[in-house]
């Protein structure tokens, strides 16, 4: 099959590790990823943050970019849930009917990364190999705006080598939000604590999930308490073999004081 | 038919009422999260709350469609809302009541006032009601010489306790039991000074002080949780029997009630009496659900006005997204999930309506401007849409009240000038090498400037990689 990456903007720009990881375990599955380069940022933070009618240009880029290839497959949820449930909002609100017509056929045809495997590759076991303790919180917008379910957790169990320790109090949010955690970086503080708290609870040397923004924020707190836990994106994990050397795999925790 | 435009409906009018705080979300959320106590009270009293309704709401395999049905009905009551409340109108009116409208809190005080000074009663009783909560009745009452007693074992405390309420159905939610027995010691008359926190005790003590107000009492004043408008029926849904003794021992019951409680028939409180009581207490019914049409003559209070009250509402209802916001029935399980509401509790949202419903509703009943902290007081985590029983996108609201509301300069700016970069490829490369030299030149070990230090102040920042994820794929 040939799939289109959605890299996001925020894993081309700060974790390429994610976005390396998910060609590589799409090409290792037997599938052509193409690039279209035209693509720049979904326009998430722009609608999330209440510039909607910033986010119109973007959003008219991202349909333009990806309306001539048949899937599109990003590693996030949070972006994949912005071009499902915002991006032809955004363009009704302009008042540009044909622009939501086409966003949402885009959007029929974008797949979070687990979603893609599980649903239309109808894959569980990807041949991983990554042999630590791993924790995996599901990020809000995989879990209650695309309801990605167990997807993730399938896919982990069939790592070899991958012990799943239970994150407890897993569906509360990181705290993250986007400029929530500058806007109201004491309330995104607090809930990042008791996010670390669990997290530690588990035993676990690696965190992982679905959306590199989540990732930098718990990894960003793991990190300035020198815990010693990393987080690691799901594609990383599911893109590691033995060959690859997955003890040393890449998934960098924040070291930016 | 008029075709003249009226212009937009009033907002809730400033300088009265509880739908302002003194200052932003972001401050009120520093100080209240610096308090162990609050955050400890708060944790143990929402975790409890999502629990029990979590089970209760399982039990029932027809939820969705139960949610999907009180959304429905509430969507029908606001696309004929006018027709429906004559018609309450017309109803309460034949079984012997008394309607009056109220466009805003200062003409639904005025209202109250006078009713209860025309009766000579210096005191009223009055059940748990965010209605008169949101106008400020006791306030306007205590100005007019007139006491009010809350009856509702929460509210009671926070009223003797001289505090705001902090949460819609459980409003002292902030409080623990040591802290009742010290309020209940300093500000309870008559009260047993070998009074323990044992919680028997603590009911049993306001029992004992409230079964003398109620008998001695000639006026009640109520809100509504429902308005049947093919009957005339009100309807208040408890748990303590303090609102039913309200509600049946006095001469005059006077109800304040917001316009969107109306619903069509009786048939309708179907549906919203299988939501409310799973979706707010956690239990499967409410233990008294007491109902009253007009004035049955020889049998309960036989003085019974209706308030209808819009104070911004008919402003809500103007807006076709925000709208939705109006279908709420107060059942607070937006609150108890919220993991923002569960950390800062309800003071730090300085309204009356905390959590995501108050994010979502006091900046539209107010004016998004005079509460424009409050639609980024979330995460957009979505827990509140999922457990909404009458299904409000409560995201949704807050992205749009975003959009909205005043935007500061400097962020405008920058807003804009990070769109202007991302839809012109070359510019948005150059900004990507632009991030990585700054590992380079920049502000290693220095944190950020603000606001962006308010990142830095608690979490690391990622190290910027050697090359992005473009160039990797240009040189593969």
């Amino acid at each position: 099959m040939r799939v289109a990456l959605f890299v996001t903007c925020l894993a081309d720009t700060m974790f390429p590790a994610a976005a390396t990881a998910t060609v590589r375990l799409l090409e290792r599955l037997g599938h052509e990823v193409v690039f279209p380069e035209a693509q720049t940022c979904c326009g998430q933070m722009h609608v999330n943050t209440g510039y909607l009618g910033d986010a119109l240009p973007l959003v008219r880029r991202h349909v333009r970019t990806f309306a001539p290839y048949d899937v599109v497959v990003a590693p996030s949820g949070s972006c994949v849930g912005s071009v499902r449930h915002q991006h032809a909002m955004v363009a009704r609100r302009a008042g540009d009917e044909r622009l939501a017509g086409q966003a949402e056929e885009v959007a029929a045809r974008t797949y979070e990364l687990s979603e893609f495997l599980v649903d239309v590759l109808g894959v569980t076991d990807v041949g991983a190999y990554f042999p630590h303790r791993v924790t995996y919180h599901p990020t809000c917008h995989s879990l209650r705006v695309l309801r990605v379910g167990d997807r993730p957790l399938r896919l982990l169990r069939q790592v070899r080598g991958l012990e799943l320790v239970e994150l407890p109090q897993a569906e509360q949010c990181c705290g993250f939000g986007g400029t929530f955690a500058v806007k109201n970086a004491d309330t995104s503080t607090a809930m990042l604590a008791d996010k670390l708290r669990h997290v530690l609870s588990t035993g676990a040397d690696v965190c992982t999930a679905g959306d590199s923004s989540c990732l930098m924020h718990i990894g960003g707190g793991l990190s300035r308490l020198r815990t010693g836990v990393r987080t690691v994106h799901l594609a990383e994990i599911l893109a590691a073999t033995e060959e690859t050397g997955a003890v040393a795999a890449a998934g960098r925790t924040g070291a930016r004081t | 038919m008029s075709r003249t435009f009226l212009g937009m409906p009033a907002t809730a009018p400033r300088g009265v009422g509880h739908l302002r705080g003194d200052e932003p979300f972001p401050a009120a959320a520093r100080r209240a999260l610096a308090d162990p106590q609050l955050r400890r009270n708060l944790g143990h009293a929402t975790t409890t709350i999502r629990a029990k309704s979590g089970a209760v709401i399982a039990e029932l395999p027809d939820w969705q469609q139960l949610r999907a049905a009180g959304s429905a009905i509430k969507a029908d009551v606001l696309a004929r809302l006018p027709e429906l409340l004559e018609q309450l109108e017309l109803a309460v009116t034949a079984a012997g009541g008394t309607v009056h409208w109220a466009a805003d809190a200062v003409e639904a005080n005025r209202i109250v006032t006078e009713l209860v000074a025309a009766t000579g009663s210096d005191r009223v009783i009055k059940v748990k009601s965010m209605a008169t909560q949101e106008i400020g009745l006791n306030e306007a009452l205590e100005a007019a010489g007139i006491t009010s007693v809350e009856t509702d074992l929460a509210e009671l405390i926070v009223q003797l306790g001289d505090d705001r309420p902090s949460h819609i159905l459980v409003p002292a939610i902030h409080r623990n039991r040591a802290e009742i027995r010290e309020i209940f010691l300093r500000a309870m008359p008559g009260v047993d000074p070998a009074l323990t926190d044992d919680p028997a005790a603590l009911a049993a003590a306001a029992r004992r002080y409230l079964r003398e107000t109620f008998l001695s009492t000639p006026v009640a004043v109520s809100g509504a949780n429902f308005a049947v408008a093919e009957t005339g029926t009100l309807a208040v849904v408890e748990s303590e029997g303090n609102g039913r003794m309200c509600l049946t021992l006095p001469e005059t019951l006077i109800t304040v009630m917001g316009v969107e409680k109306v619903v069509p028939t009786w048939q309708d409180l179907e549906v919203f009496l299988q939501l409310l009581p799973r979706a707010s207490t956690g239990e499967r019914m409410n233990p008294y659900t007491s109902m009253w049409t007009g004035v049955t003559p020889g049998d309960g209070p036989q003085a019974v006005h209706l308030v209808l009250l819009d104070n911004g509402r008919s402003a809500v209802l103007a807006d076709e997204v925000g709208r939705q916001a109006l279908h709420c029935i107060r059942c607070s399980a937006c609150l108890n999930v919220c993991p923002v509401y569960e950390r800062t509790g309800g003071h730090a949202y300085g309204s009356v309506y905390p959590g995501p419903i108050g994010a979502v509703l006091s900046p539209q009943l107010t004016g998004v401007a005079d509460n424009a902290s409050l639609p980024y007081a979330s995460t957009l985590c979505g827990a509140c849409y999922d457990a909404c029983p009458v299904k409000i996108n409560i995201p949704e609201l807050l992205v749009h009240l975003r959009d909205r509301a005043p935007h500061p300069r400097a962020e405008a700016a920058a807003m804009a000038a990070a769109a202007y970069v991302m839809d012109h490829p070359a510019l948005y490369t150059a900004a990507q090498r632009a991030a990585r030299l700054s590992r380079l030149a920049g502000r290693r070990g220095r944190g950020l400037p603000p606001p962006l230090s308010g990142w830095t102040a608690s979490r690391d920042l990622p190290e910027p990689p050697p090359r992005t994820f473009r160039q990797w794929w240009a040189q593969r």
